[in-house]
C-alpha cells in the first residue's frame, strides 16, 4: 500500500524495512527528520539508535559496529558528510559493510541550507584518502529513497563495502507516495564470517587497515580494484527518457533530472527532440547509457545543481564524439524547467531549425 | 488533470498542513502528488509555503514555477506570488488577514474572510479549512471528503474529534467560493 | 610437574616489536592474565588505537579491530552497542586518547559506556619519535618542546582520570604504575576491577598506566623506570580515583 511520507523519513523506514537496527548520527539541516525519525522508530523494532558526540564519532561507531556483521547506517548533510571521510575511508580499506545517506545542501563550508548537488565530486571519487570508491546511488523521487536505500544494504553486504545514497535538500523534504518492496531484497548474502564478535568456537577474526610492508599493501589494493572492476561491471544503471530518436540527450541526476525530464516534456510538445540519460548509479557512471545515444544524438546537455561535476564524467563517457553543454546553478538554487528549456532551445534549437530547412 | 498549487502564508497557519492534505486526498484518490516545502529559517516564525502538485500523470519537477492556483494566507505571501501565477490562474486570499488588494486583471482572485469564519465557527485555527474548502470548490481537484478524510489520517487518533469542525469550516468556505454571502452561511 | 607461570591464552606466539624497556608487552600481559583468569577470552572483543600499540591485534589472541586514530572509544560504542553480552575494550596511548581522541573519550564515558579502556601513558609520542603529546610534563624535553615545554605556550598536561572521574557515568577509574613489580600487581588489580566493573554492567571503567618510553626519552630502560617515579607519578598521582560499588564484587 502506497503512504505519503517525507523524504528523510522514507530512508529511516526504507533502512528498518532492509534489517538497519543500528543508527549512529548527528543533528544537521536538511537530513534531521531521518535522525528524528529513527530515535522514535529504532526503539519500537528492538534496535540502537545513538546521537554521536560528532560526525567523526558518528561514522567510527558505524565502523565498529559493522564490524561485529550488523547492518547499520548514518546520515548527515554535506558539512557532516567531510567529517565522516576519515571514517568513511578506514570502512572502505576493512571492507566493512555500510549504508551513508548524503542529503546534499549548499557548499562550500558552512555554505547554506538549501539543496545542491556540489558533493558529486566527493562522492564519486572516494572522498578520504587513499585509492578507492563507495557505490553511490543517486535516487529521484521518493520511491526512489526507499528503493535505493534498501538496495544500499544488499550491495554494502555483497560487496563489503560503504554505499553512499545521495539525496538532496529537496529529497529530503519533499513528500510523495511510497511502498516498500521488501519482497526486493536480496535473500541470499554471503554469511559474514569475518565479524568480531567473540572468538568462540572459531579462530579469531582481525579487522584492520594498517600494512605496513607495502607489497601486502599493493595487494590489498589491487584486491580492491579488481572488486571495483566487477563492480563496474554489474551495478551500473541509468533511466533513459525519450532517448530513441533524440538529437539533444539532457543528462542529470536527482532531483535535477525530474526538473529536467519537465524541461524535455516542454521541448518535446515544441517539436525540439530532446530527451534524458539519467544515471541512477554515480559510482559505477553508467558511461555505455550516454555512449549509446550517441548513434543519433547531436548534442549534449549536462544539467546539475552545482558548478559542473558529473560534467566530467559525461565528457569521459562521450569521448569527444559529440559538443557537451552545461547548465547548472549553484549555492543552494535550483534550477528551474524553463530555464533548463531556454538552454535546450539555445543548443538544439538552432540544429533543429537548420535540420528542418534542409527538409 | 495535472494541478499545480502554491499555499503560503504564516508559520503556524496552517499552511504546509493543507498543502499535505490536499496531497494526501490525491494519493487516495489514486493520483500521482508531490508536496514540497520551503523550509531553513523561514520555517521559524517567518511565511511558510509549499507546492503541491495533483496530477494524472507521472510528476516530472515537484517545483512548481506558475501555479495554477495559489492559496495566499498573508500578505508576504501575496507579495512573493501575485506574479507566479499563470495567467488565467486562481488565487484564493485570506482577506480576514490580507488587506492589499491584487492588481493583475489575468487572474481570478477570490477574497475570502476565513479568519472571520474560524473566528464565528468558535477556531480561529480551522482558517486553513476555510481557504482548501474554497480551493476545493473552485478547483476540484480533489473531493472534500477524500480532504477530510486525509487529514483524519494526518491528524493524531486523540484529535479524531476535531474533524467535524474542520469539515464544517470546509464546506462554509467552499459555499463562500460559490457565492454565497458569509452572513447567510453562519446566520 | 605443575606449572606455575606461563603465556597467557589471550596472548599470540607473536614477539613483541616494543623497545627494549617500554612497558607495554607487561601492560599487555596483564590484560591478557585478566581476560583469562575471568574466562572471557571468547567473548571478547578489543580495538586497538594508533600508536606504538597500533600492532595491539598481533598479540592479543582474541577478536580485534583496528580503529583510526582517537576513535578507539568510538569503534567500541559501535561494537558494545550491538553486542552488550560480550566484552568490549580499548587499549590506547596518551597521544591517541587525550589529544585527536579527547572528544571521543569524554563522551563515551559521559555515555557510561559500558566499555573498559586501557589507557598507557608515557608522556610522549612514542611510535611517530617522541613528540610532545598532552602528557607531557612541564620542562620536559621532546623533539617538538627542544628546549622543555613551556606552560606559557605549549600549556600544561592533561590529568585525563581526574577529569573522566567526575562523570556521572564512569563506574572506575584508577591510575596505576609500571615502575617495579608491586605496582605492576597494582595495575593488574586495577585493570581486574576495571573488567569486573564491564561484566556487572556498572559502565565506564579505565584504568591510566604510567609507563616508559626509554627510546625517546633517551634513557636506559632502568633510569626510565625510575624517571616514571621521580617525575610523573608527581604530576600524575596514583590512585583509585572511583569505585562504584555494587553487584558481588
Amino acid at each position: 500500500m502506497k503512504v505519503l511520507m517525507k523524504g528523510n523519513e522514507v530512508i529511516g523506514e526504507a533502512a528498518i524495512k532492509a534489517g538497519c537496527r543500528y543508527f549512529f548520527g548527528y543533528p544537521i539541516t536538511p537530513q534531521s527528520e531521518l535522525p528524528e525519525f529513527l530515535a522514535k522508530k529504532m526503539p519500537e523494532v528492538g534496535g540502537v539508535f545513538l546521537q554521536a558526540e560528532s560526525e567523526v564519532a558518528a561514522i567510527n561507531m558505524v565502523y565498529g559496529a559493522a564490524g561485529t556483521g550488523a547492518r547499520v547506517m548514518t546520515s548527515s548533510s554535506s558539512p557532516g558528510i567531510s567529517l565522516k571521510q576519515e571514517g568513511i575511508s578506514y570502512l572502505t580499506a576493512a571492507e566493512l559493510p555500510c549504508v551513508i545517506v548524503n542529503v546534499m545542501r549548499g557548499g562550500p563550508g558552512l555554505g547554506g541550507i538549501q539543496p545542491s548537488q556540489s558533493d558529486y565530486f566527493q562522492a564519486t571519487r572516494g572522498g578520504g584518502h587513499g585509492d578507492y570508491q563507495n557505490i553511490v546511488l543517486a535516487p529521484s523521487s521518493v520511491q526512489e529513497l526507499a528503493d535505493f536505500t534498501m538496495k544500499a544494504f544488499d550491495l554494502a553486504d555483497y560487496y563489503h563495502m560503504p554505499v553512499m545514497v545521495l539525496g538532496d535538500g529537496a529529497m529530503g523534504q519533499m513528500m510523495e507516495a511510497v511502498e516498500f518492496k521488501e519482497e526486493n531484497l536480496c535473500s541470499s548474502l554471503p554469511e559474514k564470517t569475518w565479524a568480531t564478535t567473540g572468538c568462540s568456537g572459531r579462530e579469531r577474526n582481525i579487522i584492520n587497515t594498517l600494512y605496513l610492508n607495502p607489497d601486502l599493501l599493493e595487494e590489498h589494493n589491487k584486491h580492491l580494484q579488481q572488486k571495483y572492476e566487477q563492480i563496474k561491471n554489474n551495478e551500473s544503471r541509468a533511466e533513459t527518457y525519450l532517448t530513441q530518436d533524440a538529437e539533444i540527450i539532457i543528462t542529470a541526476f536527482g532531483t535535477t533530472a525530474r526538473i529536467a525530464s519537465s524541461a524535455v516534456d516542454s521541448a518535446r510538445a515544441m517539436g525540439i527532440k530532446a530527451g534524458m540519460v539519467r544515471p541512477m548509479t554515480l559510482w559505477p557512471f553508467p558511461s555505455s547509457a550516454i555512449r549509446e545515444t550517441l548513434t543519433h544524438c547531436r548534442s549534449i546537455l549536462d544539467v546539475e545543481m552545482n558548478a559542473g561535476q558529473m560534467l566530467d564524467d559525461v565528457r569521459l563517457a562521450v569521448e569527444g564524439k559529440a559538443p557537451v553543454y552545461f547548465y547548472g546553478r549553484t549555492g543552494g538554487i535550483v534550477p528551474k524547467a524553463s530555464e533548463i528549456l531556454e538552454e535546450i532551445k539555445k543548443i538544439g534549437g538552432i540544429s533543429y531549425e537548420s535540420h528542418l530547412r534542409q527538409a | 488533470m495535472h494541478f499545480e498549487s502554491v499555499i503560503a502564508g504564516f508559520g503556524g497557519q496552517g499552511v504546509l498542513l493543507t498543502g499535505q492534505i490536499i496531497a494526501y486526498a490525491g494519493l487516495m484518490e489514486d493520483k500521482h502528488v508531490s508536496w514540497i516545502p520551503s523550509y531553513g529559517p523561514e520555517m521559524r516564525g517567518g511565511t511558510a509555503n509549499c507546492s503541491v502538485i495533483v496530477s494524472d500523470n507521472k510528476i516530472g519537477s515537484p517545483m512548481v514555477e506558475e501555479p495554477g492556483v495559489a492559496l495566499i494566507f498573508n500578505e508576504p505571501s501575496m507579495e512573493k506570488f501575485e506574479q507566479q501565477v499563470r495567467p488565467g490562474g486562481i488565487m484564493v486570499v485570506n482577506s480576514s488577514i490580507v488587506e492589499k488588494k491584487v492588481s493583475r486583471k489575468d487572474i481570478h482572485v477570490y477574497d475570502i474572510p476565513a479568519g472571520k469564519i474560524a473566528k464565528q465557527l468558535g477556531n480561529e485555527r480551522v482558517a486553513n479549512m476555510v481557504m482548501l474548502g474554497a480551493y476545493l470548490e473552485l478547483t476540484g481537484v480533489v473531493s472534500t471528503e477524500s480532504a477530510i478524510n486525509a487529514l483524519g489520517k494526518i491528524i493524531s487518533k486523540k484529535k479524531q474529534s476535531i474533524l467535524e469542525i474542520n469539515k464544517k469550516a470546509a464546506e462554509i468556505g467552499a459555499s463562500v467560493a460559490a457565492g454565497y454571502s458569509v452572513d447567510s452561511l453562519l446566520g | 610437574m605443575k606449572v606455575i607461570s606461563g603465556k597467557p591464552e589471550s596472548l599470540t606466539d607473536k614477539k613483541y616489536h616494543y623497545c627494549p624497556g617500554c612497558m607495554h608487552g607487561v601492560i599487555h600481559r596483564l590484560v591478557a592474565e585478566v581476560i583469562d583468569e575471568l574466562g572471557l577470552r571468547e567473548e571478547t572483543v578489543g580495538v586497538a588505537s594508533v600508536g606504538c600499540s597500533v600492532l595491539s591485534h598481533n598479540y592479543f589472541n582474541l577478536d580485534m579491530q583496528e580503529a583510526a586514530h582517537g576513535r578507539a572509544p568510538a569503534v567500541a560504542t559501535g561494537i558494545k552497542r550491538v553486542l552488550p553480552d560480550r566484552t568490549v575494550f580499548t587499549y590506547q596511548g596518551d597521544g591517541d586518547l587525550a589529544s585527536i581522541g579527547s572528544a571521543e573519550i569524554l563522551h563515551a564515558a559521559a555515555r557510561g559506556e559500558n566499555i573498559t579502556v586501557i589507557f598507557v601513558n608515557n608522556s610522549c609520542y612514542g611510535m611517530t619519535g617522541g613528540q610532545m603529546a598532552p602528557t607531557t610534563l612541564p620542562g620536559q624535553l621532546t623533539s617538538t618542546t627542544p628546549l622543555g615545554r613551556d606552560v606559557k605556550k605549549e600549556g600544561y598536561p592533561l590529568r585525563m582520570s581526574e577529569v573522566l572521574a567526575t562523570m556521572d557515568a564512569t563506574a572506575y577509574i584508577a591510575r596505576t604504575s609500571t615502575h617495579n613489580a608491586k605496582h605492576v600487581m597494582k595495575t593488574k588489580k586495577a585493570i581486574l576491577n576495571a573488567f569486573k566493573a564491564q561484566q556487572q554492567g556498572q559502565g565506564f571503567s579505565m584504568v591510566e598506566v604510567l609507563s616508559t618510553c626509554p627510546t625517546n626519552w633517551k634513557m636506559k630502560p632502568v633510569e626510565a623506570l625510575q624517571w616514571v617515579e621521580n617525575n610523573m607519578m608527581k604530576y600524575f598521582p596514583l590512585q583509585e580515583f572511583k569505585k562504584v560499588s555494587g553487584g558481588d564484587q
